[in-house]
């Protein structure tokens, strides 16, 4: 993947590109992007991949001012504007499905369609209990067994890890703890935008996840015109990591259709 | 030098560490009788009161959702006190001001303090520790960010007597701020700020307010005291320090024999020993920066984690967190301490925890008051500037000097089971006794 930064509003971002044809932001989840993902080669078949990472995550820089997912829709809104982008297809998982769900709100006839993947974003259940377990107060085993189909294989490891990559991981994880604290993992407001959508959006889950229930993403999609959900079979909160070749083919019927 | 009486109103009568992940933030409230626990406040109110009538000054802190210190409300219990005392200076430290969502309601909670006890507050500010930031629902990034404009805030409307003013700051936002009724001391109360980490106390040193540090022992200390004596000099309050800038807080206890003084130290202990706590509430993300939590993943071991596991009275005095003996072997430890730090002059004395019953925790304080008091003052007067006389400073004691099991930055914060963590960017570091740190 060829790599470049782009200094938006003061702050410097780092972005992936691969391949040629329809125009493709694809956001990464809480725990960041990398050009060797395994799902990166698949999604790339007749598209152009764009790849950003989040302000605070991998490369990229974080402004003081940034706190809030709805800043990081602004800042991919003008992502686009510079890189003369009008319309794009957009993937996102995770937060970045909420990053993805939240710029569609402010500008639906910028994107063409959407596949939305184990996002967070929207608060639809009953006060006294949480929408999404808290992987802030859960033991970390917990939420790795919430999290993957296959806990014992995507076990963090700091061992396998170096240095420089370790300190990625450690700050990705507080800038999304900075983003995503309070309210917990939803903004009270994008379940009353939701309804300016007007992308084809498509909701996909691995049936394996324990942080985003199938009741949630049913919920969740009810709130998008005309919305699909597709459920990937063995794979937890990251389908994308867990069944790379099963999430592209999915992501891409979609999409090419 | 000027002591104070600390308790953190433990709750003792719990079930068996190993039946619960952590003794705070999560273990249910029915392990709390609140007959028991109203038994205990009248104790541990006793206890202030007999350190006031012994000359000391008093001090208490705040924690959330625990068992080790069940005062969640401090300006409540200052409070009391205020009424129960009659002469001692109230420390409260602290605030947890970057927990508190309206800095100018902290400014009218200690400005009441304050007249209530016709000017004996002393106001102190931390950081709070990691287990804080689930029961106070706080974003644990951006905690000293917030903490600094929070207490500027606070000094702002204490200060201000000409009607109302307003703030439109990056985390707090208020109009009309007019409170009511104004500090009683002009321009307004002392203001104490904890830190464990030399870069935390550069930033407290900075602004002159007066610089608390817990059981950081012989060799932290002295980092901690140098960098907030150069910050002050640097920021042009002058060559010299007052001694009064600095405190600093170890367990003591002093018995009439040392074999009962290490039985009443040995009880202490419970401090350093009773804090199991799930790593997820000792280490939220965004607490510890990323290089401390780094060596945290390599393997790095806060201090005072590793002692905690055998711990014992004897290592307690090597290391300079505890001044336990009689009340000869206590002001000699307190002064190869003093001597080897530059000099303080506050001690604050952790002098009740755990299971050190009624009688034990006064027969304490008497013989800390009546025996080693006196010398102190005698040996430490307030009018002594903090720093070393000569350029060489002391040799350090090498047996006194706690090890961590990795080799650490000195101000490398490390999030120890016990709370404790600071850095050059996070520069507030905490212990598990309610300070906090704060960063730049």
């Amino acid at each position: 993947m060829q790599r470049s930064t782009i200094a938006i509003a003061g702050c410097e971002i780092e972005m992936h590109e691969q391949g040629a044809g329809t125009p493709t932001l694809f956001l990464h989840a809480g725990n960041g992007f990398r050009p060797d993902d395994p799902y990166v080669e698949a999604l790339t078949a007749g598209r152009r991949l764009i790849c950003p990472s989040h302000p605070g995550f991998g490369e990229s820089a974080l402004p003081d001012w940034l706190d809030c997912i709805d800043d990081i829709a602004h800042l991919y809104l003008e992502l686009m504007d510079r890189l003369g982008l009008t319309k794009v297809d957009i993937i996102g998982c995770s937060i970045g499905g909420w990053i993805a769900a939240d710029m569609a709100t402010k500008s639906p006839e910028r994107f063409g369609k959407m596949v939305l993947v184990g996002p967070g974003g929207v608060k639809t259940g009953p006060a006294d209990r949480l929408d999404i377990p808290d992987i802030f107060v859960l033991p970390a085993n917990e939420v790795t067994r919430l999290g993957f189909h296959d806990p014992v294989k995507w076990a963090f490891d700091p061992g396998k890890l170096s240095d420089a990559e370790l300190v990625v991981a450690l700050r990705n994880r507080e800038t999304l703890a900075l983003l995503v604290w309070e309210p917990y993992m939803h903004n009270p407001k994008l379940l009353h935008r939701l309804q300016r959508v007007t992308s084809p959006t498509l909701f996909m889950r691995g049936a394996s996840d324990g942080l985003i229930s199938a009741a949630y993403l049913e919920r969740y999609a009810a709130l998008v015109k005309g919305a699909s959900i597709v459920t990937i079979p063995e794979a937890g909160h990251m389908p994308h990591f867990e069944q790379p070749a099963a999430f592209a083919a999915a992501a891409l019927k979609f999409l090419d259709y | 030098m000027q002591a104070w009486h600390f308790s953190e109103t433990a709750y003792p009568y719990l079930p068996p560490a190993e039946t619960y992940p952590s003794i705070r933030v999560s273990l249910p409230n029915r392990n709390y009788d609140p007959v028991k626990g109203a038994e205990l406040y009248d104790r541990y109110l006793q206890e202030w009161q007999i350190a006031d009538e012994e000359g000391l000054e008093v001090m208490l802190n705040e924690h959330h959702q625990t068992a080790t210190c069940v005062d969640p409300a401090a300006p409540l219990m200052l409070a009391a006190l205020a009424r129960l005392t009659s002469r001692a200076r109230l420390l409260i430290l602290g605030n947890p001001v970057a927990n508190r969502r309206q800095p100018v309601r902290v400014a009218e909670e200690m400005a009441l303090i304050d007249v209530l006890s016709k000017g004996r507050l002393e106001a102190g500010f931390v950081r709070g520790v990691p287990y804080e930031i689930s029961p106070a629902n706080s974003n644990p990034v951006r905690m000293g960010e917030r903490f600094w404009e929070a207490l500027e805030l606070i000094v702002r409307s204490w200060e201000g007597h000409d009607g109302p003013f307003s703030h439109e700051g990056r985390f707090f936002h208020h109009r009309n701020i007019n409170i009511w009724p104004r500090p009683y001391q002009a321009p307004h109360p002392p203001v104490w700020v904890s830190t464990t980490s030399p870069g935390g106390a550069a930033e407290v040193g900075a602004r002159g307010f007066i610089q608390a540090t817990f059981l950081t022992g012989y060799e932290a200390t002295r980092k901690i005291y140098d960098s907030y004596r150069a910050a002050w000099r640097k920021a042009g309050r002058g060559q010299d320090v007052p001694i009064n800038r600095l405190a600093y807080a170890a367990l003591v206890y002093v018995g009439d024999t040392e074999k009962e003084a290490h039985e009443g130290a040995e009880k202490l202990l419970w401090y350093v020993t009773a804090n199991k706590v799930a790593p997820q509430y000792a280490n939220p993300p965004g607490y510890s920066p990323v290089q401390a939590n780094l060596a945290m993943l390599r393997g790095a071991v806060h201090p005072l984690s590793s002692f905690a596991k055998g711990a014992s009275v004897e290592a307690a005095i090597r290391s300079g967190f505890m001044f336990a003996g009689t009340p000869d072997q206590v002001f000699h430890q307190i002064k190869r301490h003093y001597d080897y730090v530059g000099g303080y002059g506050h001690l604050l004395n952790m002098g009740q925890a755990g299971f050190l019953e009624h009688d034990d925790t006064v027969k304490g304080i008497r013989n800390f008051a009546r025996e080693v008091y006196p010398r102190l003052k005698e040996a430490f007067p307030g009018t002594a500037i903090s720093g070393f006389p000569t350029e060489v400073p002391p040799e350090p004691p090498e047996a006194h000097v706690l090890r961590s099991t990795t080799t650490l930055r000195s101000d490398g914060p490390l999030m120890p089971a016990l709370g404790g963590g600071v850095s050059a960017r996070e520069p507030f570091s905490v212990s598990q006794f309610g300070e906090g740190e704060t960063r730049a």
